[in-house]
């Protein structure tokens, strides 16, 4: 288990210090850097926790696209980065009671843990033969059926996610010419050419 | 437990090599490249010509709708493989939800296609 530990230890470490150096670094494009390398070692950490699925959808989802994603926001910003800097102090009291509010949380949670342990055991449904299946099986097993608003609840956010992205960023240039292939596969040698009888020496 | 963690030695391993060899590689130029830095070499590189502004510049918003598009359908990816693992257990209750599932964001499919949002201009 020391060696568990060792890791444990590493990833939090990391985890921890590059959270703090997205807020910190003067570069925005450095923090989305160290944002991944964030969640790079968090997934590390699921996985220390036995999350394989977890772990392996962090570092896709979020490694993998989020990740790009803020790229982008950070290279579209187009903002001279010595500006962005100075609303920090403005943002700071709003930002700092977000922060007192999700430590109180924590604060609850670990404490209703500690409080009664067996609790929070009972909560969860996971099936007590489940420690044989990998962990993905066993969330596949509650996912789809005990779960069943959730997930549907999922897709349908997924689904506003897609409109409310296309309403807000979508913009046709008109006088565009596109393919349309209904049109030309529907072109037949009737509508596509006429044969006109030319009468020598008169033209058309 | 343990034994899951075993499973994972050899990608600790594989990481550990490539960190390695990634910071070898970066620190070596600093031991042992000749360096003799002037103003004209460290200054951005042009075509022979001043650099004409920032390289910074405004982002077209639709790689930005390309790539959420991209995400929402690498998130319904990701449901399915908990869904196919445990295809049997789930029957087929756990098999029509998974279909509402796939249904509902096909309409979100069907509407980003009507709209030409998979086309660029």
């Amino acid at each position: 288990m020391t060696v568990a530990a060792a890791f444990f230890y590493l990833f939090a470490s990391i985890t921890v210090a590059s959270g703090f150096m997205v807020v910190a670094s003067r570069n925005p494009v450095h923090s989305v850097l160290f944002l991944i390398l964030a969640f790079v070692n968090a997934a590390g950490l699921f996985l220390l926790l036995g999350a394989e699925f977890l772990a392996m959808i962090l570092v896709v989802v979020y490694v993998g696209a989020v990740a790009v994603l803020f790229l982008f926001v950070v290279m579209m910003l187009d903002v001279d980065f010595a500006e962005l800097r100075q609303g920090f102090l403005d943002y700071l009291p709003i930002g700092g009671l977000l922060g007192v509010i999700f430590l109180i949380e924590m604060v609850l949670f670990l404490g209703t843990y500690y409080a009664a342990p067996e609790a929070v055991h009972a909560a969860s449904t996971v099936k007590a033969a489940a420690s044989t299946l990998s962990n993905t099986e066993q969330l596949g097993r509650v996912l789809y059926t005990d779960y069943v608003f959730y997930f549907q609840t999922a897709g349908l956010v997924l689904l506003v996610a897609m409109i409310g992205a296309i309403i807000l960023t979508l913009h046709h240039k008109t006088g565009v010419k596109r393919q349309d292939i209904g049109a030309q596969v529907a072109r037949s040698k009737d509508t596509a050419m006429e044969i006109k009888s030319v009468r020598p020496g008169q033209g058309l | 437990m343990q034994n899951l963690l075993a499973d994972y030695l050899p990608l600790v391993v594989f990481i550990g090599v490539a960190a390695f060899i990634a910071i070898a590689l970066m620190v070596a130029p600093f031991l042992v490249a000749y360096k003799q830095p002037d103003p004209e070499k460290l200054s951005a590189y042009e075509c022979g010509f001043n650099a004409f502004d920032d390289a910074r510049m405004k982002f077209d918003v639709r790689f930005y709708l390309v790539s959420i598009l991209f995400i929402i359908f690498d998130l319904e990816v990701a449901f399915l493989f908990p869904w196919a693992i445990s295809f049997h257990e789930v029957g087929l209750f756990g098999f029509w939800s998974m279909m509402l599932f796939l249904g509902v964001l096909t309409i979100g499919f069907v509407y980003e296609w009507n709209k030409g949002a998979l086309e660029w201009d």
